[in-house]
């Protein structure tokens, strides 16, 4: 194995065994970089001089005793969307081209006090509205297993370098499946953990009651020992939440045995593709003969959260949006008066589905709609509450499909909003209810297209949540990894 | 359900300068979107209260400390425009 493929488990062990140095995993994914990001673009930015030294410190510090702990040494990347002092954050949109913010981001001082390496920032559709990355101001990512193809969004970016092992981890943001779809559709782990329980301070935030941060990793124990180091309250996030991190290593190898394990009737059907309804069966097969106990379970407000989530979102989006004024950071255009500037700057600086979700959020929310669709839209958000609460009565953990399909071409859906909206119908109702969801790779399709399987729990129920994933990540033992194709020069 | 959207309003309630055209564009497809969202219309069983947030926390306050804040240079050498450590705006208001 080189050792660019390497999980982060296996990197560490090599680490500490004294076989490579921290610098040489930071050269193994930077050389990696060079050879796949010109059919990739993963990255927006390389901080190879902060890394360089970031890797000597860890290098230096184990030589004197100094153990961080698992991430120690280890090269993540950061989507583009999380604020790093220092480095250009641009959340992959022209209006805040050349920002460089003042302050880290909880989860980059977390990951720098656990003794991670940050490689660079990761391309995202811009303030991660989409499913493709193909909104980026900056260009589409691809996706490694055929670069004609998405990697999924809207943390493709993290996803691509990841799956192409640019990276060893990374982090995403999922606020209606933006880590798991694209895990999903490029064979990797995605993890997004309950709301509250990793702080948003610092990540540049789309829409604050959906939006977490979590691990795009190539194993599940990765996405597991990344969660412990970013896990916790936050003083500085007024939604972070006090809970102890769950025991989740306990149960690591526990296996399913005895657990009930429902299947969402709703999340199947017309719009699934046969190969992925096909190994999902499968997987709930090998679940049952794992022994665990399968149930069909019911959750029909499933079947219209998705209109619920393109208002929440967009409401919220549109709040959270209208502090890029051209005034206080990023682009500005002028103008004769201030409401001229800031018309000017957003219409320039921002991005079609941006504009089209800002838009979207001002209508749902403006004088005689906002009870018949964003009020609605709430009622919804509470009504699929009680659906997953009645399930979990008599279920332990919930299953289906992460993504619909495989990954599609390029192009197909950009020009469809709705088309690709419809993308994250599996992946949306967890973000709705702010419990936790995980996404695992289980197979590839005929055209060598990798399939995740999605596993939902309770909120803080991380420990049965990674229970049930760690099992399914034993039955299908997925071991593949992309052959990136040459561009044609 | 067609829904008719004054979308020449919605931009200007977002500050947003969109061309004639851009605005008929977005129309369309807002309605479009808006049609398929319209499906929360159809919630049925009791009326729900409705709730902003996902889980249903309790507010959070933290302790009532100084501390220091963000370094005023380094923010405003992120600005359009700074003056006296102040940003530079245009008039907010008309003058005659």
């Amino acid at each position: 194995m080189t050792l660019h493929e390497k999980t982060i488990v296996e990197a560490g062990r090599s680490l500490r065994s004294g076989e490579v140095t921290s610098e040489d995993l930071l050269d193994a994914v930077l050389l990696r970089a060079s050879q796949t990001e010109a059919q990739l673009h993963a990255y927006l930015t390389l901080d190879k001089e902060g890394a360089r030294e970031a890797a000597g410190q860890a290098d230096a510090d184990l030589a004197d005793g100094i153990d961080r702990g698992p991430l120690h040494g280890i090269p993540i990347a950061l989507k583009d969307n999380m604020c790093t002092r220092g480095v250009e954050t641009t959340a992959a949109s022209q209006i805040l081209a050349g920002y460089v913010p003042p302050y880290d981001a909880t989860v980059v001082t977390r990951l720098r006090d656990a003794g991670a390496v940050i490689v660079g920032k990761t391309n995202l559709d811009e303030f991660a509205m989409g499913s493709s990355t193909e909104n980026s101001a900056y260009g589409p990512s691809f996706n490694p297993w055929d670069i004609g193809r998405i990697p999924g969004g809207s943390s493709g970016g993290s996803a691509a370098a990841v799956a192409a092992g640019s990276a060893f981890g990374a982090l995403g943001s999922d606020t209606g499946g933006s880590i798991r779809q694209p895990a999903s559709l490029t064979g990797i782990v995605g993890l997004k953990p309950t709301y509250g329980t990793v702080s948003r301070y610092g990540l540049i935030a789309f829409a604050s009651s959906l939006d977490q941060i979590g691990p795009l990793s190539k194993s599940v124990e990765d996405a597991a020992l990344t969660l412990e180091a970013i896990w916790g309250h936050d003083p500085l996030d007024a939604t972070s939440y006090s809970a102890e991190y769950p025991d989740v290593p306990a149960d690591l190898d526990t296996g399913v045995d005895g657990l009930k394990i429902g299947v969402i009737k709703e999340l199947a059907g017309e719009g699934y593709e046969p190969a992925v309804e096909s190994s999902v069966a499968d997987m709930v097969q090998s679940l049952s003969e794992a022994g665990a106990e399968i149930v069909e379970v019911s959750l029909p407000t499933v079947d219209i959260a998705l209109s619920a989530y393109y208002l929440v979102a967009p409401a919220e989006a549109s709040a959270n949006l209208a502090r890029f004024d051209g005034i206080r950071y990023g682009l500005r255009v002028e103008g004769e008066t201030t409401e001229e500037l800031m018309a000017r700057t957003r219409a320039e600086g921002f991005g079609p589905e941006v504009t089209r979700r800002i838009l979207l959020g001002t209508y749902a929310l403006s004088a005689g709609y906002y009870d018949a669709f964003y009020g609605q839209a709430q009622r919804v958000r509470v009504a699929l509450r009680d659906d997953f609460a009645r399930a979990y009565e008599t279920v332990d953990a919930l299953v289906s499909p992460t993504s619909p399909t495989v990954a599609f071409p390029a192009g197909e859906k950009i020009d469809d909003p709705l088309s690709m909206y419809l993308t994250d119908i599996c992946t949306n109702p967890a973000n709705l209810v702010g419990h936790p969801g995980i996404s695992v790779p289980i197979g590839l399709d005929e055209q060598g297209l990798p399939i995740g399987f999605q596993v939902m729990a309770p909120a803080l129920g991380e420990r049965v949540l990674f229970r049930v994933a760690a099992e399914v990540e034993r039955l299908a033992g997925f071991g593949a990894r992309p052959v990136i194709e040459e561009l044609a020069s | 359900m067609a829904i008719d959207i004054d979308i020449a309003h919605v931009a200007r309630l977002a500050r947003l300068g969109l061309t004639d055209e851009e605005l008929e564009g977005y129309k369309s497809q807002l309605a479009d979107i808006l049609e398929h969202a319209a499906r929360v219309q159809s919630l049925e069983g009791d009326p729900h209260p409705g709730s902003a947030h996902p889980l249903g926390f309790d507010n959070a306050f933290r302790d009532d400390e100084r501390r220091p804040s963000l370094d005023r240079e380094e923010v405003l050498s992120q600005a359009p425009e700074a003056m006296d450590g102040f940003f530079v705006a245009p008039p907010a208001l008309e003058t005659e």
